[in-house]
């Protein structure tokens, strides 16, 4: 394997959140009876003719500022001419030429390592409708629901070379899109689906004969999909065959990639400019106005987070992996206070994270709010709370009970004894009570120093300070 | 009242000396009498006419301000998506398709309170110049039923030369209102483009196509424009202007008028009836005061080529929707999709639907598309910018609508490139988007041995519709060619 280079690039069709559809004025709501949200112009009667929805050029532009792209003064509609059921017009609108966005990138991490991918171009463009093939007594349903619904094709440079690249391009991506709150990112429902290009070839070659692997709606198939397929492109190439240019679909049951339609059967879609719609025209003041709207991007806040609150870039990045996540954060380190912001974020990132998971909870609507998991932070901070306390409290909040992290403490009597006279007082009873450890460490034996402090801290219930402890017991050995 | 013209039939309804339902009655019994020779008519329904007609008189429209033509009968070409009638486009394909909706044009006529007497036979998708395309079997022109009517309005154009209707609605991608309004002896006007809404107007080449009125006259064309225009959200091609009212000038003398007559439209090509009948018109023009000028079209000879890759290309993406899936024609028998794909086409769609399908998937294709299409929308800039220089030396430019008067059935049918021809000279206005007339200028009996209307075309500026209209009106003050009428009928 290690002789050969894998070149991969990713289309993405991205369902952008607009109210409406992009050339109509039916809703874009998922889930509706079939047909029932396709209007005139989404079933293309005689005569009726596209209207655009400006709110897809305002998701364009956000993306275009968020990947650092240019955005077309003027981009032009094209038809894309093919025959399908589920297609009304016999034509998809999209853009072909003159896209609205083009260039930019996106960093992405895989382990340690950073890199940058490189953006072709992003264009506006409709969706189909769906072909239901089940119910129908051996007929075809045709759904024309989704139909005209905005997308936004999002296509790479074939700059990834393992499936594990595109696949963090891919999340990197996800996560971008509906930071900036332009699509919702429901994969099972179709709204954020990839179109994998795959080919191989020996180091320092020119790009290999590539296949494009379809509609690959996880990231889980993302990598399976792409893992088989070169996989099976090097197979084919050391038994002496060539690789045929082909569309092929992944089978999620069987873990293989199947040919759809090769190079030769190829559509020819003969794109033209639509003449039932005017360029799309954006105004630098028009990308101003958006710019204003649009939230910190996550790379931003990321740099941010290293250097205002020392956080590592392995948090930062862990942090901002949402919106939601990233404000609960900043959020309770607004309530905990600046100087416990490391403190915060492992408890973000530890108990909340793996509480949320366990529960299948988002943490935009968690019951433990930020300023709860700041309360328990601030104890932990003056010492009130050991970080078994505190797991205690947070248990305890967690289930809902009492209003706060101080009524927990209280109410449990969880308040850890830093009282040193007290803590002097049981250190000499357990010397006393184990005369035997006090011998083995005299004698050179650390272990038994940590018995003697596990013995401490069992009369003291495990509230004793473990650190005072340690600096009394070693004071009275010493 | 089958002459008067629509002041008149307004002032009559508004002094109540008509009602609507008595006057579109009177239209109504024409039809079913004269309709069967002329097949002017695709659809026509009594009854529901007739219930419009009685709302229209109850509804108090009649003889206000605001809708002059309220009460007024009035019918529109199959290709107007009309609510509750069939909207058959003059194609097999969409021989059962009810419109579940108006187009904005109907819907603005509804508005204005005329009332809806029939859908009118054309050229199959607006694709033809004689009528002999249309499924539903060819329109004759009333001044010889053994010569086409011109097209593809041609039912239109032969609905108001026989009086069936007192105006109608007609459209114009390369010369479709114009051609036919000169073949019958009427006023037909193409506005600029994106002043009539084309929603709910079946496309057929949509950067070319625009509708328009066809009357009696200028005054007549005038009024119905007023209430046909006008910027249209759902039209995205539309043109957001403010409204004005086509027939404020058309009073104003011709005095100091600077007519330009393109030396290209004047040349071989125009039979000699015609020539002059036009020549005898520009005389009366000089006489009401006007002067001509020479202008040049350098670029007119690319016209007929350019639109013959322009007008397929568009068509053949525009009519994909046809497939049998959703609505229209679907094959009785097929095997899989791919068949029931081709079989419901090749069945539904007629020769000339499919030559114009051929040509434009053929000029779109990969490898093909700079060489045609680009050349085209290149050669389009070029003729527009011809215009433009020619409109520097003159106010309106005239010519012949049509090389020659109406021809006989069958005479150009077999020969596609003689039958395109027929649009020489209007071709060229909408590739450039201008607004153009066609009024009637005399007779010339090349093809028949009756007399046979000639038309002189008028071409204005962008958005020169207010003017184009006083020119032909000036005109048709002092001549009366406009008010003949065939024969017979």
């Amino acid at each position: 394997m290690n002789q050969w280079e894998v070149v991969i690039g990713l289309e993405t069709h991205a369902q952008l959140r607009t109210q409406s559809k992009i050339f109509s004025g039916a809703s874009t709501a998922f889930g509706a009876e079939p047909n029932r949200q396709a209007c005139a112009v989404d079933i293309a009667l005689p005569g009726v003719l596209p209207v655009f929805n400006r709110e897809a050029a305002v998701c364009a532009i956000k993306f275009g500022l968020a990947v650092g792209a240019a955005i077309a003064p003027r981009s032009i509609f094209a038809r894309k001419n093919y025959f399908y059921p589920d297609l009304p017009k016999g034509y998809q609108i999209s853009q072909f030429e003159i896209p609205v966005v083009s260039g930019g990138g996106l960093t992405i991490r895989v382990g340690e390592a950073e890199k940058h991918v490189n953006l072709t171009r992003a264009h506006l463009e409709e969706d189909a409708g769906k072909s239901l093939h089940e119910d129908f007594h051996g007929k075809t349903g045709i759904d024309l629901n989704r139909a005209g619904t905005p997308l936004l094709e999002i296509v790479t440079e074939p700059d990834m070379r393992s499936s594990a690249e595109a696949v963090a391009y891919a999340k990197t991506l996800h996560a971008l899109v509906t930071w900036i709150g332009i699509c919702d990112g429901n994969m099972q429902e179709g709204s954020f689906r990839c179109d994998a290009n795959v080919s191989v070839r020996k180091p320092g070659d020119p790009l290999g004969t590539r296949r494009e692997i379809k509609n690959l709606n996880s990231f889980r198939f993302l990598q399976q999909a792409i893992d088989y397929e070169i996989h099976w492109q090097i197979n084919e190439i050391e038994e002496g065959r060539k690789i045929q240019q082909a569309t092929v679909l992944f089978d999620p049951d069987t873990g293989e990639t199947r040919a759809m339609r090769s190079k030769e059967d190829a559509h020819d879609y003969r794109y033209f400019p639509d003449p039932d719609l005017l360029p799309l025209e954006i105004t630098p003041a028009w990308i101003e106005a958006v710019k204003a709207e649009l939230p910190e991007l996550p790379q931003a806040m990321q740099a941010r987070f290293v250097t205002d609150y020392g956080l590592s870039a392995y948090d930062a990045a862990t942090l901002t992996a949402t919106r939601e996540t990233a404000k609960y954060f900043e959020d309770c380190v607004a309530a905990a206070s600046r100087e416990n912001a490391k403190t915060c974020a492992n408890w973000i990132m530890g108990e909340l994270s793996a509480r949320l998971n366990r529960d299948g909870l988002d943490i935009a609507a968690v019951p433990l709010t930020p300023t709860l998991l700041a309360g328990i932070v601030r104890r932990i901070a003056d010492n009130t709370l050991s970080n078994k306390l505190a797991k205690e409290v947070f248990e305890a909040l967690w289930a809902g009970e009492g209003k706060d992290a101080d009524a927990v403490i209280e109410a449990r009597g969880l308040k850890q004894i830093s009282d040193s006279a007290a803590i002097e007082a049981l250190i000499d009873e357990v010397l006393a009570a184990n005369p035997k450890s006090v011998e083995e460490f005299r004698s050179g034996k650390d272990k038994a120093f940590n018995a003697l402090v596990g013995q401490v801290m069992k009369a003291t219930k495990g509230k004793a300070n473990p650190q005072q402890v340690n600096d009394l017991l070693r004071q009275k050995l010493g | 009242m089958i002459n008067a013209t629509l002041k008149e039939l307004s002032a009559a309804l508004a002094a109540k000396k008509v009602s609507a339902v008595e006057l579109t009655t009177l239209f109504l019994d024409r039809i079913d009498r004269l309709n069967p020779v002329l097949n002017a008519f695709v659809s026509t329904d009594r009854d529901k006419t007739l219930a419009m007609a009685r709302a229209t008189d109850a509804s108090g429209k009649v003889g206000a301000s605001t809708t002059p033509l309220a009460g007024i009968p009035l019918a529109h070409k199959d290709i107007f998506c009309t609510e509750g009638w069939r909207t058959s486009c003059g194609s097999k394909m969409l021989a059962n398709f009810v419109s579940p909706y108006d187009a904005t044009v109907v819907e603005k006529f509804k508005a204005a309170g005329m009332v809806t007497l029939g859908k009118l036979n054309m050229d199959e998708f607006a694709m033809g110049s004689s009528n002999e395309t249309s499924f539903f079997g060819p329109v004759k022109n009333p001044w010889d039923t053994g010569c086409v009517p011109g097209g593809s309005s041609g039912g239109s154009a032969a609905a108001v030369a026989a009086r069936l209707a007192p105006a109608a609605t007609g459209t114009d991608t390369g010369g479709s209102i114009r051609q036919p309004a000169a073949l019958c002896g009427l006023t037909g006007l193409k506005p600029t483009y994106g002043v009539v809404s084309r929603y709910g107007m079946i496309a057929f080449a949509s950067s070319l196509d625009q509708g328009g009125p066809m009357a009696k006259s200028a005054e007549d064309c005038a009024l119905l424009l007023n209430a046909m225009a006008g910027f249209d959200e759902r039209d995205s091609t539309s043109l957001e202007r403010p409204a004005e009212d086509y027939a404020r000038n058309l009073e104003q003398p011709l005095a100091g008028l600077r007519i330009g007559l393109p030396k290209e439209f004047f040349g071989e090509g125009m039979d000699t009836d015609v020539r002059a009948a036009v020549d005898a018109a520009l005389a009366e023009y000089r006489k009401l005061g006007a002067t001509t000028v020479e202008v040049a079209l350098p670029n007119s000879g690319l016209s007929v080529p350019a639109y013959y890759v322009i007008a397929p290309a568009e068509a053949s993406s525009n009519l994909s929707r046809f497939d049998g899936v959703r609505y229209g024609y679907r094959a009785p028998e097929y095997g899989d999709l791919n068949d029931m794909y081709s079989k419901s086409r090749a069945q539904g769609f007629g020769e000339e639907v499919k030559r114009r399908i051929l040509i434009g998937t053929y000029v779109l294709s990969h490898g093909y598309y700079d060489a045609y299409y680009l050349q085209a929308q290149k050669i389009r800039r070029l003729i527009a910018n011809d215009f433009a220089e020619a409109f520097k030396q003159c106010d309106v430019i005239m010519g012949p609508t049509a090389p020659s008067v109406a021809f006989r059935f069958g005479e150009k049918s077999a020969d596609p490139v003689q039958m395109y021809l027929s649009d020489i000279y209007t071709i060229a206005v909408n590739l450039a988007g201008l607004p153009g007339m066609s009024i009637p200028c005399g007779f010339g009996a090349a093809h028949s041995s009756n007399p046979m209307p000639v038309g002189l075309q008028i071409v204005g500026p962008w958005f020169g519709e207010a003017k184009m209209l006083n020119v032909a009106h000036r005109f048709q003050l002092a001549t009366d060619w406009h008010t003949r009428m065939p024969a017979g009928l």
